[in-house]
C-alpha cells in the first residue's frame, strides 16, 4: 500500500509538501472527511426527530405499535423486522471486511467472493426497506381524523380495532379502499362494544364515542403519507419517509460503488495496480451506512 | 494493525458476535418492554428527561458504534492525530447541536 502514498523525503523541508503525518492515503482521508459531514447530516435529522418528538410527545405514535409486521406472517411481530434487516446490514458489514481483508493479502478470488456476498446484503436489505415502507403505506387498521388533525382509533375492548374490519373489506384484496365517515359512523354506531382511543391514548366507551365523533371527526385515514398518517402525528411519517429515505439512498449508492467495484476486481484494475485500497475506501462507506442504521434502529424503533 | 491481527480473521467475527449479541439483547429489552415484563422504573422513571431504559439503549448503540468505526472502519489502528482529526468534530458539535435542540424541543413543549 506504500506506494499509494506520496513518498515522504526525509531531507525535503517540512510544510512544503511530501510530508505525511497521518500516515493514510489522499483518497482515505478524503473518505474520512466526507464521512465526517455525513455524521453530521444524520445528527441534524436525528436530532430534528427529536425535537419533534419531545415537542409532540403526548401524541407522538409508539413505535412498538406501527412496525409490528414480518411477511408471511400473521399476528403482532414487534420489532422482529427492524431486526432482520439491522441483521443483515450487520452481516453485509462483515462480509465486507473480509472483502478489504482479503485486498490486503491480493486474494482476488477471496475479494470477489466477499464482495458479492455484500452485494447480496445490500440488495436484500432495500428490499426489506421497500416491503417496510409498502406497508408502512398500505396501512394497518387505519384512524379517524378530527377537525384539529389528531389523529384517533377504533379500539374493541381497549385493542386496536381495523376500520377494514369495521367495514366488512379485505385490506390486501388489492383494490384501493376508500371509506366515506358517515358510513364509518354508521357501522361504528351498531357495534356496541366499540369504543375509541384518544390521541393521548385516553379510551371513550360506545355513547361517549359516537358523540365525541359526531362533534370532532373529519375524515377517514388508511395508510400513511406525506400530509396524512394513520398511526398519529403526520410528522412521524414525515421523518419516517426522509430519513430511512436519506439512509436507504445511501444503501443504494453503496450498492452501486460495490457493483462498479466488482467489475474493477473481475476486470484485474486493482491487481494491476497492485494494491486493492479502493475495495478499504468503498468499504469505509459502507460501514458507515451500517454505522448510520444503527442509530436510526435505536432512535427510530427501539426507543 | 498488527501483523497478528492480519494473519486471520477471528478478529472480524468475534466483533460480528458482539454486534449481534448486543442487538439481540436490544431487541429482547424492547419486546419485553411492549409485553409489559421489564420493572417499572426503567420504563416510567427518567433521568434528563429520559427513561432509564432509553439511557440503555443509547449506551448499547454508542457501543456498537465503538465497534464499528474502530475495528470494522480500522479508525483503531489509525494514528492518535488522525483519529482525533475525524472524532473530535463528532464529540464536539453533535453533543452541543443535541443540547440547544432538545432544550428548546422542551421549551417549545411547554409554551404549545
Amino acid at each position: 500500500m506504500a506506494d499509494s502514498l506520496i513518498q515522504n523525503d526525509m531531507n525535503a523541508p517540512a510544510w512544503k509538501g511530501g510530508d505525511v503525518p497521518y500516515k493514510a492515503s489522499y483518497g482515505k482521508m478524503m473518505m474520512w472527511f466526507f464521512l465526517i459531514t455525513d455524521t453530521l447530516t444524520f445528527s441534524a435529522f436525528l436530532t430534528g426527530y427529536g425535537f419533534s418528538r419531545f415537542k409532540f410527545k403526548d401524541v407522538w405514535p409508539v413505535p412498538e405499535d406501527v412496525f409490528t409486521h414480518f411477511p408471511f406472517l400473521h399476528g403482532d411481530h414487534p420489532l422482529l423486522f427492524v431486526a432482520l434487516m439491522t441483521f443483515i446490514l450487520i452481516m453485509s458489514s462483515v462480509t465486507m471486511v473480509l472483502a478489504v481483508n482479503y485486498g490486503h493479502k491480493m486474494q482476488k478470488n477471496k475479494v470477489i467472493m466477499w464482495l458479492s456476498f455484500t452485494i447480496l446484503g445490500g440488495v436484500l436489505f432495500l428490499s426489506s426497506q421497500a416491503w417496510e415502507w409498502g406497508h408502512f403505506i398500505h396501512g394497518d387498521s387505519g384512524a379517524i381524523e378530527l377537525n384539529n388533525a389528531d389523529v384517533i382509533h377504533v379500539v374493541k375492548d381497549k385493542e386496536i380495532y381495523s376500520i377494514y374490519d369495521l367495514m366488512g373489506a379485505d385490506s390486501y384484496d388489492g383494490s384501493h379502499h376508500a371509506f366515506e365517515l358517515a358510513d364509518v359512523k354508521e357501522n361504528f354506531a351498531s357495534d356496541s362494544e366499540l369504543g375509541l382511543r384518544l390521541y393521548d391514548k385516553t379510551f371513550l366507551d360506545h355513547s361517549t364515542s359516537i358523540e365525541y365523533l359526531d362533534q370532532n371527526a373529519s375524515k377517514v385515514l388508511l395508510g400513511a403519507n406525506l400530509t396524512s398518517n394513520e398511526y398519529g402525528h403526520v410528522l412521524f411519517a414525515d421523518y419516517f419517509f426522509f430519513i430511512t429515505g436519506f439512509h436507504g439512498f445511501h444503501v443504494f449508492s453503496g450498492v452501486v460503488l460495490l457493483i462498479i467495484l466488482l467489475i474493477n476486481t473481475i476486470m484485474g484494475t486493482y491487481e494491476r495496480r497492485g494494491h486493492y485500497e479502493m475495495v478499504e475506501k468503498i468499504g469505509l462507506y459502507w460501514h458507515f451506512v451500517d454505522l448510520v442504521w444503527v442509530f436510526v434502529f435505536t432512535f427510530f424503533y427501539l426507543v | 494493525m498488527s501483523e497478528e491481527q492480519h494473519s486471520g480473521n477471528w478478529w472480524i467475527w468475534k466483533v460480528f458476535w458482539i454486534l449481534l449479541g448486543v442487538t439481540a439483547f436490544e431487541v429482547m429489552l424492547g419486546i419485553l418492554k411492549v409485553d409489559g415484563y421489564l420493572p417499572e422504573f426503567l420504563v416510567f422513571d427518567t433521568f434528563l428527561g429520559l427513561a432509564w431504559l432509553t439511557h440503555i439503549f443509547i449506551v448499547l448503540t454508542l457501543i456498537k458504534a465503538g465497534y464499528i468505526v474502530l475495528v470494522f472502519m480500522h479508525l483503531g489502528f489509525e494514528e492518535k492525530s488522525f483519529q482525533w482529526t475525524i472524532l473530535l468534530p463528532a464529540f464536539i458539535l453533535v453533543p452541543y447541536l443535541l443540547f440547544i435542540i432538545l432544550s428548546e424541543a422542551t421549551h417549545a413543549y411547554l409554551m404549545m
